[in-house]
């Protein structure tokens, strides 16, 4: 092939982000030849840990993704299991963390847009948008900043494409203060036999690039920002942030759909991290087949640009598909009826090669294996931290908590890890297209019905969970406390779960306690997935979250997705009735260590946490999820941060009404009370249904009643009575921010 | 009875508002681009963002082709319901008086809210009674009506203002915490709460619901 000019040597090479090794390798797959501009460019992309996962796809391989109701797994855009009557439900979560803390509004805004494409892309229809973010704490300037664009984004995105966000969580801690995580999930619905693949097949078919135009935004996304640690003068990488056009993109979702309701596609894949580039390269190496590209097809938005930006362009709201020539007319027909610009930009061949051409002229030529498969894949050398990596929390409390336990009842509630997430969920959409069951606040999972059958009314619920600061503490256990919790959280609304799937945000693996971490956390989450029978469908890693400050949290986001029978019996967590008799259910045994009370008190994390029992754990959740099925119960709420009061208090205020609880743990009130650690529900009901809960080895103690507008807890000595309206004033304590 | 709910690109609430006219009548999609209404008896101008709104919300969906028909129709006395993004629509259209200005907030809001019922009746609230309260969703970024004192004060006069927010629901900022009007005909009904949103207990309430059982009722009539 022709030369382009001078080629580039090995500090472009390392400019780009790859070692001197990789270049060593890259010239090795190149058969002894060095690589020009363009090969270069794309090679620095799919060999970025953001493409090839080279530091992670050893470990990732140890987690369970085969089984259940999986009916598409990994290594597709995004994963899918079997909801019965002929449909399944993709699901994805993917991190859009540093595009984020460069420009929070658009790299929000196109994290959504990111998702909801890798769901289109297997052919399902988008229905449900969650989110997970993560900044430093509120007084500080930057995170309220962070904050305010990031939800904006969030809100810009789902909102105007008409995409319901139907739950999400938020927290702020001192290590997310320069790199603050903005992870979202989409949820699609399809018929099963309709999920379409992104191996590309058929030599002679044609390559069609379609959706927006193609620009110089996003140049080198993957490699500049989210394959390195973040730092000083990030301000001028905003150039590697996309713009978003939501709208664009719903034209571009429309169309997709079009395309594949008529049977018009062999193939289809969306363009993100290293947009052509990785798109081409991952369907011919799924079909084990060769592309040729012309760049000069491609429709641009710029004038001039090289053929490797147009090769490595992040332009957003595009999408690539393989289509039999005889098509064509149809295909372009249907993109015209969506406005939505189609272009064929070359051809599926059987040379095993990615060829790039500028016209007449190629100008890059490289096996897809040497692209895709060749990456070198890193192990880890993870070793156990000999002393602490995070400083203690910054205190909050001036007390211990144990004098005036209200008081200490109302900080937690105004804790921003605690208070109520309204101010942020008014600023979404949760309920166009009409599936909306249980919006944010009303059960802890969301909960969206499925098409009816019949006289039966099916649904799905989905809950996104992931506390870093347990993680922290103890990697192995804290993963599995934030899986076993998003399946209490399904539980309470009734629901089963079919599947998992996770964005693993942490620092920089090469660091032996980074690695260590990443380690402990992955072996967390292959247990925790055995223990509840559920296959990882796919997901996303974010490496490198960390600067001169110091690592993030670890910070494994869990997003479960499971079954209710009849969406007309979803729980709801708050309390309903006055005299519902109150029960605290399961294997709680709560611990000060790690709580939000220990963090506001400024203490430092514990070098582990308790142990889980999770068969007891699971036994909890059965008898749970199969009570709320049945209607027995009028409420059903998991203890989580804050502990036994501050679930109280939660129930309280969504059903605005008062309790009065007497708990017998006299000995040691304030881990009563506040204590936290995993297995443990506040359900109420008639006082027949709750004792039905005991047996089989699950605890139920009975506590209270649900009367009046005051919540009232004894524990031995302590004491605390509050006013509804007292503890709604302190939970709303995020509104301050947006008002 | 026969609903047509048209399709921009950019809406959103199209195929809510579609399932909510099915509910008490026949409903069918019109698109953007055609010239024909087929024959409906009432237009629903659903929610969303048509054409992404980048310009000023509704200001390029009033260009669209079928709006021809639409304004026809409505000078005709056919029944027109412009839900949010519709409202903003129709006032772009200049079909109903005022505009619909950024939130007081400058954010977007969505919010259960309460509204009222007030005035005469109107086709699209004759099966309530006046005062009754209603609980349906608001959700948008644009919602804040706003109209000179004078047509303020002939709106007032002439029972226009059809659906207020109640004591302290107002989400925007509206003046006189207006949440829906009809022209002088009234025959033309913009509101920024969304009723198709609220037609079945699963889902919320099905307060919204008598909206469009009053407009099949009187249209059939």
């Amino acid at each position: 092939m022709s030369a382009v000019g001078s080629l580039p040597g090995v500090e472009q090479a390392i400019a780009l982000g790859l070692t001197q090794d990789e270049y060593e390798l890259v010239i090795e797959s190149l058969g002894g030849r060095a690589p020009n501009e363009v090969e270069l460019a794309m090679f620095s992309l799919l060999w970025s840990e953001h493409c090839s996962y080279k530091h992670s796809k050893k470990l990732l391989r140890t987690l369970p993704s085969s089984g259940g109701r999986l009916v598409l797994g990994p290594g597709e855009n995004a994963g899918a299991v079997d909801v019965g009557g002929g449909l399944a439900v993709a699901f994805k979560v993917e991190s859009h963390n540093h595009p984020s803390a460069v420009e929070p509004f658009q790299g929000a805004a196109t994290g959504v847009g990111g998702i909801l494409r890798d769901i289109f892309a297997v052919g399902a229809q988008p229905i449900a948008v969650l989110d997970s973010l993560r900044f430093g704490e509120l007084d500080s300037e930057r995170s309220r900043y962070l904050l305010e664009h990031a939800v904006a984004g969030i809100g810009h995105y789902g909102n105007s494409i008409g995409v319901p966000t139907v739950g999400g969580e938020v927290y702020f801690e001192g290590p997310y203060e320069h790199n603050c995580l903005i992870n979202a999930m989409c949820v699609g619905l399809i018929e099963t036999e309709r999920l379409i693949r992104s191996a590309a097949s058929g030599p002679g078919n044609l390559l069609v690039l379609f959706g927006a135009s193609t620009g110089r935004d996003g140049i080198g996304g993957a490699s500049v920002l989210a394959s390195a640690e973040l730092g000083e003068g990030d301000e001028t990488k905003r150039p590697s942030v996309q713009i978003g056009d939501p709208f664009a993109e719903k034209k571009l979702m429309l169309c997709s759909l079009d395309l594949l309701e008529r049977g018009l596609l062999v193939a289809l894949q969306d363009l993100g991290a290293a947009g052509l580039t990785s798109a081409a390269a991952e369907m011919a190496s799924k079909g084990g087949v060769g592309v040729d590209i012309d760049v000069a097809r491609v429709p641009l938005r710029e004038e001039g640009m090289e053929p490797f930006e147009i090769m490595v362009s992040e332009s957003q709201e595009r999408m690539l598909c393989v289509i039999e020539p005889d098509s064509l007319d149809a295909v372009l027909a249907v993109c015209e009826h969506w406005e939505t610009a189609a272009s064929v930009i070359g051809e599926v061949t059987a040379s095993g090669l990615v060829r790039v051409l500028d016209g007449e002229q190629t100008v890059g030529e490289m096996p897809v294996a040497a692209l895709v498969d060749d990456c070198p894949l890193y192990d880890l050398e993870p070793q156990a931290p000999t002393e602490a990596i995070y400083a203690a929390p910054r205190r909050v409390l001036d007390s211990s908590g144990e004098e005036d336990p209200g008081e200490t009842l109302l900080a937690l509630l105004r804790s921003p890890n605690i208070a109520d997430r309204l101010p942020l969920f008014e600023q979404y959409d949760p309920v166009v297209q009409s599936r909306t069951v249980r919006r944010p606040g009303q059960s802890d999972a969301a909960v969206l019905a499925l098409p009816a059958r019949g006289e039966e009314r099916p649904g799905i619920a989905i809950a996104i969970d992931g506390n870093g600061r347990r993680v922290a503490a103890d990697p192995y256990r804290g993963t599995i406390e934030a899986v076993l919790e998003c399946a209490a959280n399904l539980a309470c609304a009734g629901a089963e779960p079919l599947g998992l799937t996770n964005c693993l945000n942490f620092g920089n693996p090469e660091k032996p306690h980074i690695a260590w971490q990443l380690t402990e956390s992955v072996r967390g989450l292959a247990d925790a997935c055995r223990a509840i029978g559920v296959p990882v469908v796919g997901g996303n890693v974010s490496l490198y979250n960390e600067g001169a400050e110091g690592p993030i949290y670890p910070t494994p986001v869990i997003g479960l997705v499971g079954e209710l029978p009849d969406v007309r019996r979803a729980g709801a967590l708050g309390f309903r009735a006055e005299g519902d008799r109150i029960a605290l259910v399961g294997p709680f045994a709560p611990e000060i260590a790690g709580s939000e009370l220990a963090r506001l008190g400024g203490r430092e994390l514990p070098t582990s946490l308790g142990e889980l029992d999770i068969r007891r754990v699971l036994a909890a959740q059965g008898v749970v999820r199969d009570a709320v099925r049945s209607g027995s119960l009028a409420s059903a709420h998991d203890i989580a941060e804050g502990g036994l009061a501050v679930a109280l208090a939660e129930c309280c205020l969504a059903g605005g009404l008062g309790a009065e609880v007497a708990l017998d743990d006299t000995v040691k009130p304030l881990r009563a009370l506040f204590g936290e650690g995993g297995g443990g529900f506040v359900v109420s009901g008639g006082e027949a249904a709750l004792r039905a809960l005991g047996g089989d080895g699950v605890a139920v103690r009975i506590v209270g009643s649900v009367s009046g507008a005051r919540l009232t807890i004894w524990a031995g000595e302590a004491r605390i009575e509050l006013s509804l309206e007292r503890m709604r004033e302190a939970h709303g304590a995020l509104r301050a921010l947006f008002d | 009875m026969k609903f047509g709910v048209i399709s921009f690109p950019g809406s959103c609430d199209d195929s809510d508002a579609l399932a909510a006219c099915s509910r008490v009548g026949e409903a069918v999609q019109l698109w953007h681009a055609d010239h024909d209404l087929a024959g409906v008896d009432a237009i629903v101008v659903p929610g969303g963002f048509s054409y992404g709104d980048y310009l000023r919300a509704g200001a390029i969906a009033r260009f669209a082709p079928i709006m021809t028909e639409v304004i026809e129709f409505a000078h005709e006395g056919g029944y027109v319901m412009g839900i949010c993004n519709g409202f903003q629509v129709c006032c772009e259209a200049g079909l109903l008086p005022g505009a619909l200005l950024t939130n007081i907030s400058r954010r977007f809001v969505f919010r259960q809210v309460r509204v009222r019922v007030l005035g005469e009746p109107t086709a699209f609230t004759s099966g309530l009674t006046p005062g009754a309260e209603l609980s349906i969703p608001v959700k948008h970024t644009t919602g804040r009506y706003f109209a000179p004192r004078a047509t303020l004060a002939r709106l007032h006069a002439a029972g226009q203002v059809v659906l207020s927010y109640a004591p302290g629901q107002n989400p925007n900022g509206s003046l006189d915490d207006i949440a829906g009007i009809v022209n002088e005909a009234r025959n033309v009904f913009g509101l920024m709460p969304h009723p198709e949103h609220a037609v079945d207990e699963l889902t919320g309430s099905t307060d919204g619901l008598s909206l469009f059982a009053s407009l099949a009722a009187v249209a059939a009539a």
